[in-house]
């Protein structure tokens, strides 16, 4: 009886806080765990992903607390050693080429979040979301007003700002593209482009990502009104043209055309928004439409969080890298909105002052968050100002160019 | 991890201004493409416009000018895109209380119902 109970007491997760040598660092991460569920829950941010991503870590690091003697953790949901035979090549040198990109050993051995995972690993939940996110996009603000794809283009100096600045950090290239794709202000491309290129970073960059997106509204407006002048803030725009339905039919398929030929590796992103953004402009597709924007967009939204935050065991998420890459991904962001205004002022002066620089801030691809903030800025300055349209313009170009830039950093450092 | 690469001052810089040129020329290319397509279907558009317009002007003439849809309460004509006058009338309704202006100072130029 009393060994029976003994060997229970030896065998809990609270004695394997002290028996597990990395047992302090899951109990932080359980702390950081419960501090992203009051930020999902009460304070709203991101709550769809930041919960699954909070419960995802939670789960992981309080069933990785016991391990055994010879080191294996039995009953833990996501093994961080299984996924790392799985990537590591000095482990096929050393003789493990049976782990070598074997989701078959991942099935066998894994557990529940590791089997999820491979969802993520294999670039399925991002592009899935993507198909939503293009079922639910109206390009017709970006149509109607083209130009705005260049401010969408402008806002991704932060996602090169950064990928610079996380080079002379001492990250790899792999790394430094990954940190900086936080700036394309879009969390499933910065999810794929991390999974691709440096999957060790996958908790902290996709924690950063989802916060900064979920911040927006005190990241910009600081910066928006140090840029720009009360004159410049005030300025109405003028109605945008109608779209016709067959533009907006047309849309997706030229972009899928177009934008796949020029960069072949933005395939999987850009042809799902398209694809999705295609079943609701057809008019045709009505009940694929309603699928890829509510249900499989939240099974997917819960699959994706929740195996997220699980790569955030205390072991690897500990670490300086982890401050640095918060660092950064604030530097990526507030670039980002900056590349985005200064172009916004450029077109604003070119335009004889038709343009609202405001609308520039709304390339980052945070949609609609970013082309909200716009529309409140411009309002404070001017009370029958309406931008929100003419900054939804930028905001989907924003989309479609972090998915080019994702696409260029991928075919240059995915080896 | 397989295949890492560790760049120097230069190569980074390089590579960071070479993708920024790669995403402007991307949506730049793209947005002439929009921009053709656009005015290609504007001008489609406008020619079974015109068309009718030249046939009848006797007709034209002769006939009163039919009248504009408008919404009530507004000052001027509101163009209305799946949506019904009544909710027009209240989401001006609603609009000029938030701003705290009177409603004839405000002028409306479409309203559409977001699906």
């Amino acid at each position: 009886m009393l060994e029976s109970l003994g060997k229970l007491v030896t065998e809990s997760g609270f004695a394997g806080f002290f028996s597990n040598p990395d047992g302090w660092r899951n109990l932080v991460m359980i702390a950081i765990a419960c501090v992203l569920l009051y930020l999902g829950i009460k304070k709203q941010y991101e709550p769809l992903l930041m919960v699954g991503i909070a419960m995802g870590c939670l789960l992981a690091n309080v069933s990785s607390v016991f391990m055994t003697a010879d080191g294996s953790l039995p009953d833990a949901l996501y093994h961080q050693d299984l996924w790392d035979r799985f990537l590591n090549v000095e482990a096929y040198k050393e003789g493990y080429e049976e782990y070598l990109h074997n989701y078959g050993y991942i099935l066998a051995e894994g557990g529940l979040i590791d089997i999820l995972y491979i969802g993520v690993k294999a670039g399925i939940y991002p592009c899935l979301i993507f198909m939503g996110i293009g079922a639910m996009t109206d390009f017709g603000p970006l149509i109607s007003n083209p130009k705005s794809l260049l401010l969408g283009a402008a806002a991704q100096f932060g996602v090169f700002f950064a990928f610079f600045g996380a080079n002379l950090l001492g990250f790899d290239a792999q790394q430094s593209a990954s940190i900086g794709i936080i700036g394309g202000a879009d969390g499933p491309t910065a999810i794929l482009t991390t999974t691709k290129l440096a999957p060790e970073l996958l908790g902290p960059i996709a924690v950063a990502a989802y916060s900064y997106m979920a911040l927006i509204p005190m990241i910009q407006p600081p910066i928006m009104r140090a840029l720009t002048t009360e004159k410049e803030r005030s300025v109405k725009m003028t109605q945008l043209r109608e779209v016709s339905k067959t533009e907006k039919i047309l849309f997706p398929i030229i972009v899928t055309i177009f934008v796949v030929l020029l960069l072949p590796s933005t395939a999987p992103l850009i042809g799902c928004l398209m694809f999705g953004n295609l079943l609701k402009e057809t008019g045709v597709t009505e009940r694929l439409s309603d699928v890829a924007q509510n249900a499989l967009m939240n099974i997917v939204t819960l699959f994706l969080g929740i195996s997220v935050g699980a790569t955030m065991v205390g072991s690897r998420f500990l670490t300086l890298d982890t401050i640095k890459i918060v660092v950064l991904g604030l530097i990526a962001f507030s670039f980002s909105t900056i590349g985005g205004l200064l172009v916004g002022k450029l077109m604003y002066k070119l335009s004889g002052g038709k343009i609202n620089p405001l609308i520039g801030s709304a390339g980052v691809s945070a949609v609609p968050m970013a082309a909200r903030v716009s529309q409140r800025e411009g309002q404070k300055a001017n009370p029958s100002n309406f931008l929100l349209m003419h900054a939804m313009g930028p905001n989907v170009a924003g989309v479609i160019g972090s998915a080019i830039a994702a696409g260029f950093l991928i075919s240059m450092f995915g080896g | 991890m397989e295949g890492r690469l560790t760049l120097n001052i230069g190569d980074n810089l390089l590579d960071a201004l070479l993708g920024y040129l790669v995403v402007f020329i991307g949506l730049t290319l793209l947005m002439c493409v929009v921009v053709i397509t656009g005015k290609i279907m504007v001008a489609k558009l406008k020619k079974p416009a015109e068309a009718p317009a030249a046939e009848t002007p006797a007709a034209k003439a002769a006939a009163p000018a039919a009248p504009k849809k408008l919404a009530p309460g507004s000052a001027g004509d509101v163009k209305l895109y799946d949506t019904d006058p009544r909710d027009a009338a209240m989401i001006m309704a609603i609009v000029a209380d938030k701003l705290q202006k009177p409603l004839n100072e405000l002028r409306f130029v479409s309203i559409k119902e977001v699906k």
